[in-house]
């Protein structure tokens, strides 16, 4: 009743083809940015916006990343946490070599450095496809990690090999390293998201994205109709480990204020993949809701022990978190392969005949 | 001359790692040659069997009985997995499945260990652990343990293959990996077969899994060093048995080399670079292995000895 297509006319292809079609969807992102950007800050206090929100938007840009490449794509990537590994340690070493460069760009930087090396291991995908490419992405987190903990040029020699981030602002407000206020840093990485999902929305309902999408369902079926696969899959290594660069260097400088590479492991790269199934592979909304669910899973988890009291040791719960996630993913394969994305969308559907269905 | 046996020595201790190594790439080619499932889980299928046998040592059972009742479990998860996974992801694309796997792999380890706990339990099943000294002045050692080791790997591999090339079981299963639909419609059971199948690869998980077991103590680790079986299948193709073990060896061997002689080139490189003097670079072994693969795979993509990938639109 109050959400239909219905009445809605369009009358210029402009209107045909923007990024929100329907008037109230557009209100709703809008309303939903404006709720992040004023009402969060308000009503949360510091252990909901430092320890959750923070991470959760960050996690949701590398979701983003990975959708791109898996999801879009189609090219499976198991080495997500060594790409952010790389925005995370360039970004550092962009910061403290050049100190007067304005943090933003520092990230931004810091995220190109990583796409030039998500460009080199994507090299791979030209000849070999599926999971033969999925255990050559191994090769990029056990290199990379490895390279950025044992060779001291990237953390400036310093003595514990493992730095904290270092202290900048904009608009005269910290917004990185320890001091800085959760609520800066909550907006600074708000920002961020905000600008790359729209980026992420335009990019694959564009030319770009459609040529992935012609490769994910049929690489050899795109090639014959014109589609240059090297240019194809490079571009979508390229942006999808740009996007993980990004978040791995906020990750760094804006959650847990040191760079370390046990940030990164491979059970990251498992997190993030899991985010990107559970959400909904290639879907932009999928990336948000996906990264929201198993981010706050465990905690929902931990939550319920303690106020039902249960008597369960920490150790247990950290099990039937992994039980959990193991269900879940196989669950959301069988059941919804197109995951909470497409939850959302069906009730949406439903929401348009609501209440009065035929 | 004492540089030669000691060059032979980290050949041969690589050697012999390897052929650990393909034992856990066994169980991925079994159900890959199967049913082409490529299997994530089965390295948290050598944790687990391993856990649940000696689980059942420590309460004081025999050996003999705890392998018996470990292998049943296995077979139980077999028929579970293919019961409520498979059976519903029939026709679905390759790497659905694979991503499913990712998913088992996670429960089971999870399982595993809220039913286990995640201390280290040493084992102990009586494989002799004593070292032979070779060479003229004794320069070479022999871990008594490799020897016995790769002999079972061996063993295995040749039963297996022989069993996937003479018997009528074989046969079905290598049908069933050249096309579901196919196998089906001349009669073969395709669930039955799955089960078997990953009943198969769930006894070689718990032969690996003692022998890596005995080796490190049976941990959460082993898990992580059966990732390394995916390079050593993709090097060997997926498809061979025999690739299993060869790529297994050339990975041992490799990684070992690197690790003695190739990090401390890198390090001098690295401090030549940067000027900083005394970088020690350990740990190549974590991802040689990969990387040998990755460049291995661009100029030959189905492997050593797998079959050659046509495509059809």
């Amino acid at each position: 009743m109050f959400y239909r297509e219905a009445g809605i006319f369009k009358t210029s292809y402009a209107a045909d083809q923007a990024l929100f079609r329907i008037p109230l969807d557009r209100l709703f992102v809008i309303g939903v940015v404006v709720a992040a950007i004023v009402v969060v800050p308000l009503i949360s206090n510091e252990y909901w916006l430092g320890s959750i929100m923070i991470p959760v938007l960050i996690l949701s840009i590398a979701a983003l990343g990975l959708n791109i490449l898996t999801g879009y794509c189609g090219q499976v990537s198991l080495g997500t946490g060594a790409f952010m590994a790389a925005g995370a340690y360039m970004a550092y070493k962009i910061a403290t070599n050049f100190t007067w460069m304005p943090i933003p760009l520092v990230i931004v930087l810091g995220g190109l450095c990583a796409a030039s090396i998500g460009l080199a291991f994507g090299l791979p995908s030209l000849r070999i496809k599926g999971f033969y490419l999925a255990v050559t992405t191994l090769a990029a987190q056990f290199f990379l990690l490895w390279l950025f903990q044992k060779v001291p040029w990237f953390v400036n020699n310093s003595a514990s090999g493992v730095p904290t981030a270092p202290p900048r602002s904009v608009f005269g407000e910290l917004v990185t390293g320890a001091e800085a206020t959760p609520e800066a840093r909550y907006l600074f990485v708000l920002a961020f998201t905000v600008v790359l999902a729209v980026i992420a929305g335009n990019l694959v309902r564009g030319r770009i994205g459609r040529t992935w999408m012609a490769i994910r369902d049929m690489d050899i079926a795109a090639e014959l109709i014109g589609i240059r696969p090297l240019h194809t899959k490079l571009s979508a290594f390229a942006i999808s480990s740009f996007y993980c660069g990004v978040s791995g260097a906020l990750w760094s400088f804006c959650y847990i204020n040191t760079v370390e590479s046990s940030a990164f492991d491979i059970f990251r790269s498992f997190m993030i993949l899991f985010m990107v199934i559970v959400g909904g592979l290639g879907s932009v909304l999928g990336s948000f809701l996906g990264a929201f669910f198993i981010f706050l899973l465990p905690i929902a988890l931990n939550n319920v022990v303690t106020t039902f009291g249960l008597p369960i040791a920490t150790e247990t719960i950290s099990h039937i978190e992994f039980m959990a996630f193991g269900g879940l993913i196989v669950f959301f394969l069988i059941v919804e392969p197109h995951g909470l994305a497409r939850l959302w969308q069906i009730a949406k559907e439903k929401l348009r005949l609501w209440p009065f269905p035929y | 001359m004492s540089e030669f046996w000691f060059f032979l020595e980290v050949l041969l201790s690589g050697l012999f790692a390897g052929t650990m190594y393909s034992l856990v790439a066994l169980g991925f080619v079994l159900i890959f040659k199967a049913s082409g499932v490529f299997n994530f889980a089965q390295g948290t299928m050598v944790l687990f069997a391993a856990l649940c046998f000696v689980g059942f040592l420590e309460m004081g059972w025999p050996v003999a009985v705890a392998a018996i009742v470990t292998v049943g479990i296995m077979v139980a998860w077999a028929y579970s997995v293919e019961r409520l996974v498979l059976r519903h992801l029939v026709n679905q694309a390759p790497i659905i499945l694979f991503m499913a796997t990712i998913g088992i792999a996670f429960f089971l380890e999870g399982f595993a260990e809220f039913i286990w706990g995640s201390d280290v339990h040493p084992l102990n099943v009586g494989i002799p652990n004593d070292a032979w000294f070779v060479g003229p002045e004794g320069e070479m050692m022999i871990q008594q343990f490799d020897l016995a080791a790769a002999i079972i790997a061996g063993l295995l591999v040749t039963v297996l293959a022989l069993f996937f090339h003479y018997t009528r079981i074989g046969r079905a299963l290598r049908a069933v990996a050249d096309d579901h639909q196919a196998a089906l419609s001349v009669g073969i059971p395709l669930n039955q077969i799955w089960v078997i199948v990953w009943s198969v690869a769930g006894f070689v998980a718990l032969v690996a899994g003692i022998i890596w077991g005995s080796r490190l103590g049976v941990q959460f680790a082993l898990s992580i060093i059966a990732l390394k079986a995916l390079p050593v299948l993709i090097l060997g193709g997926f498809t061979s048995v025999p690739g299993a073990i060869v790529g297994g060896l050339i990975i041992g061997a490799g990684e070992k080399l690197a690790e003695i002689y190739g990090a401390p080139a890198i390090a001098e490189l690295v401090s030549y670079m940067s000027g900083i003097n005394n970088i020690s670079l350990g740990g190549v072994e974590e991802w040689f292995a990969y990387v040998l693969a990755m460049f291995f795979l661009l100029f030959r993509p189905q492997g050593l000895f797998g079959e050659r990938i046509i495509e059809r639109v």
